[in-house]
């Protein structure tokens, strides 16, 4: 099943184009499964790459070849690329401003729904855990340079990525500020914000926000090695 | 006691004696000479700076550092058929490197496969390779090591099956297989083939992987870079002396250099492991260096193959629709409707021998797991091929392997179902 939607989401990689020497041509490697364009669409499990900030997506590059993320393939394929060829990878996917897909349709019930926003927009300050806003933007669409956006990704990834850091098969520098998050957080929780923030429409405006339009929130922003720009502890 | 299980106390008993005495014999023997090391030289940094270009040519980084870790620090882990062997950390740390090591002791290590406490090393240490090295170099390479910066991290106990773990294990096996030699140059030859032959037998390690082993891991001399398989990466390592698969007779010296320069030639590209050894290794060779391993190479092109096929012509592949729909709409985009490829982005299919030979290792991994030529200083944006893993099933990539190699004039044996079954779930890392 899970296999079959693959199948039918996968984009055949030939076609009509004409060779060109150009980065699209290289990236036909990553596009089988990413997607055209890094537009990953569908039901999917991968999760789309286009217009994410350059920052997160060199660190995620850097981080499956050495080591700190954990998905064979993608160690494999980038096994004997450079710093600077995934510098380039990184813009070249980051600069691909793509219309999103509809979100998926939400299926979730009222009360699960009530816990994944509280968990998106006020965190517990309890458990001494953030918003997902806090750091991620009030609109959830990421922080320039290294913060992802939260939106337009399939439940099935979310799901497998906070379940990686909670069971140590995701890493990212020190400290690794997801890590807290996810373990902080029970399976029910990890599962209702990923069908909550898959079930999402996209803002007008999809693109990850400056680091000085962060708005300040009730939680504390934990310190993250990967996006050291945004201070941890600022209130 | 039966008069059977007699016999056997007896024999289990005289080859434990045997074994005591090999391990005696071996432990004994010391080929080095005692004498206080060799003075460094006047002019230590430029030491050290010939000590990183050798390291460079060994590929001395690769195994000994961790993927994603502090360089030469140790504990990669490298499968091997007998158990994991952890790899030990070289930099100056007195505690966990080899801070108290002096060069001699270094020199051992290369030469005689021993450690500072004379204890054996594991042959998985290429020694069978670097006792060619000469002890001026292994001096230059201690030196070049002596300069890293010290990372306190303990070496990992090898994992290892009873007996493969054993210094007497080890004793028995260097007495079949292992004598401490130094290179040997041919007068008859030009000085350039003998600096080529010094850097493939020695510190280029080069029949580590493109001699076939045996089953106790030694490599056979007599098949020398005659190709092999890489039993733990499960990738095949081309015969470096035939023609029908790897052997250079038929390449200008120019290619050869350019292939392992740059990752890519005209009618070749190298992926897989050895996209990493061209990343880590030859490209930061000199011209010169590379022309002679070139020179070297292509004088051994020649004998057909002695010890596999021998010569039957492979049964010619049986095209299938199913093939051919996958080729159409999968591979045409790049390879080309007629397998011919794009010089320097996609290597062509129609006729090329890695697309052909016999082993099919090669072909099943590229197809399932992708990958890219490695991005050197002579190609840094590499082109890519995608992983099919996750949209092919066996089936799909059995057609489609034996479409390509029946299509355009190719004509070498189809692949079945379980030729790709059993490479599914082997992906590298």
């Amino acid at each position: 099943m899970w296999l079959g939607a693959w199948l039918m989401a996968l984009v055949p990689m030939a076609g009509a184009a004409p060779f060109e020497d150009s980065m699209a041509q290289r990236m036909l490697a990553c596009t089988g499964c990413h997607g055209k364009d890094g537009r990953a669409v569908g039901a999917v499990y991968f999760p789309r790459i286009a217009g994410k900030p350059t920052g997160y997506l060199y660190n995620q590059l850097r981080n499956f070849r050495d080591g700190r993320r954990s998905y064979a393939l993608m160690s494999g394929l980038l096994a004997t690329l450079s710093d600077e060829y995934l510098q380039e990878i990184a813009r070249y996917f980051s600069a691909l401003d793509l219309p999103y897909p509809a979100p998926a349709l939400p299926n979730l019930s009222p009360q699960v729904a009530s816990v994944a926003l509280a968990l998106v927009e006020q965190g517990d300050p309890q458990r001494k855990l953030a918003a997902c806003t806090t750091c991620h933007g009030a609109a959830l669409t990421g922080v320039l340079p290294h913060v992802p956006g939260l939106l337009g990704l399939p439940r099935d990834y979310i799901n497998a990525q906070l379940g990686a850091w909670k069971t140590g098969q995701r890493h990212a520098a020190g400290p690794d500020c997801m890590a807290l998050v996810a373990r902080a957080l029970t399976i029910d929780e990890v599962s209702a914000v990923s069908a909550w923030l898959s079930s999402q429409p996209l803002p007008a405006d999809t693109r990850a926000i400056a680091a000085s339009r962060l708005q300040r929130s009730d939680t504390e922003r934990p310190a993250c090695g990967s996006a050291p720009e945004l201070e941890g502890g600022s209130r | 006691m039966s008069r059977l299980r007699r016999a056997g106390v007896v024999v289990g008993l005289g080859l434990l004696i045997l074994a005591a005495g090999l391990w005696w014999w071996q432990a004994g023997r010391s080929g080095v000479p005692l004498s206080p090391p060799a003075e460094l030289r006047a002019g230590a940094a430029s030491r050290v700076e010939q000590g990183a270009y050798l390291a460079r040519a060994g590929n001395c980084m690769l195994c000994h550092t961790p993927t994603g870790g502090a360089p030469y620090a140790g504990g990669r882990a490298i499968e091997t058929p007998f158990g994991t062997v952890y790899s030990s950390n070289l930099t100056p740390d007195r505690e966990t490197g080899i801070g108290t090591w002096t060069s001699v002791d270094f020199w051992r290590a290369m030469h005689e496969g021993r450690s500072k406490d004379g204890s054996l090393l594991l042959p998985a240490f290429p020694y069978t390779s670097f006792t060619q090295v000469s002890q001026d170099d292994a001096n230059a390479l201690f030196a070049y090591l002596r300069s890293l910066p010290a990372v306190q991290q303990p070496n990992r106990a090898h994992a290892l099956r009873w007996p493969y773990d054993s210094q007497l294990a080890l004793a028995a096996w260097r007495t079949l297989y292992f004598e401490p030699m130094a290179f040997q140059s041919d007068p008859a030859r030009a000085p350039e083939w003998n600096r080529g032959a010094y850097l493939v037998r020695g510190l280029g390690h080069c029949s580590a992987c493109h001699t076939s082993r045996n089953r106790l891991g030694a490599v056979d001399d007599r098949l020398d870079l005659s190709g092999g398989p890489m039993p733990m990466q499960n990738w095949y390592a081309p015969s470096l002396v035939q023609a029908s698969e790897a052997g250079l007779g038929e390449w200008s010296s120019d290619e050869i250099v350019r292939l392992l320069q740059t990752g890519v030639a005209a009618s070749a590209s190298v992926i897989g492991p050895m996209a990493e050894v061209v990343l880590h290794s030859t490209q930061y060779l000199t011209p010169q260096d590379l022309r002679a391993i070139a020179v070297y190479l292509q004088s051994l092109a020649q004998h057909e193959s002695t010890s596999r096929a021998s010569g039957v012509a492979p049964a010619p592949a049986q095209a299938s629709a199913l093939g051919a729909d996958i080729y159409d709409t999968q591979c045409a985009g790049c390879h080309g409707d007629n397998g011919q490829g794009v010089a320097g982005a996609y290597p062509a299919l129609a006729g090329n021998r890695a697309v052909l030979m016999t082993p099919t290792a090669n072909l099943v991994q590229v197809v399932l797991h992708g990958g890219f030529a490695p991005a050197t200083r002579g190609n840094p944006r590499p082109f890519g091929m995608p992983p099919y893993k996750l949209e092919l099933d066996d089936r799909s990539v059995a057609a489609v392997l034996t479409h390509i190699r029946s299509a355009w004039g190719n004509n070498a044996a189809p692949l079945r179902e379980l030729d790709v079954a059993r490479y599914r779930g082997t992906a590298q890392r």
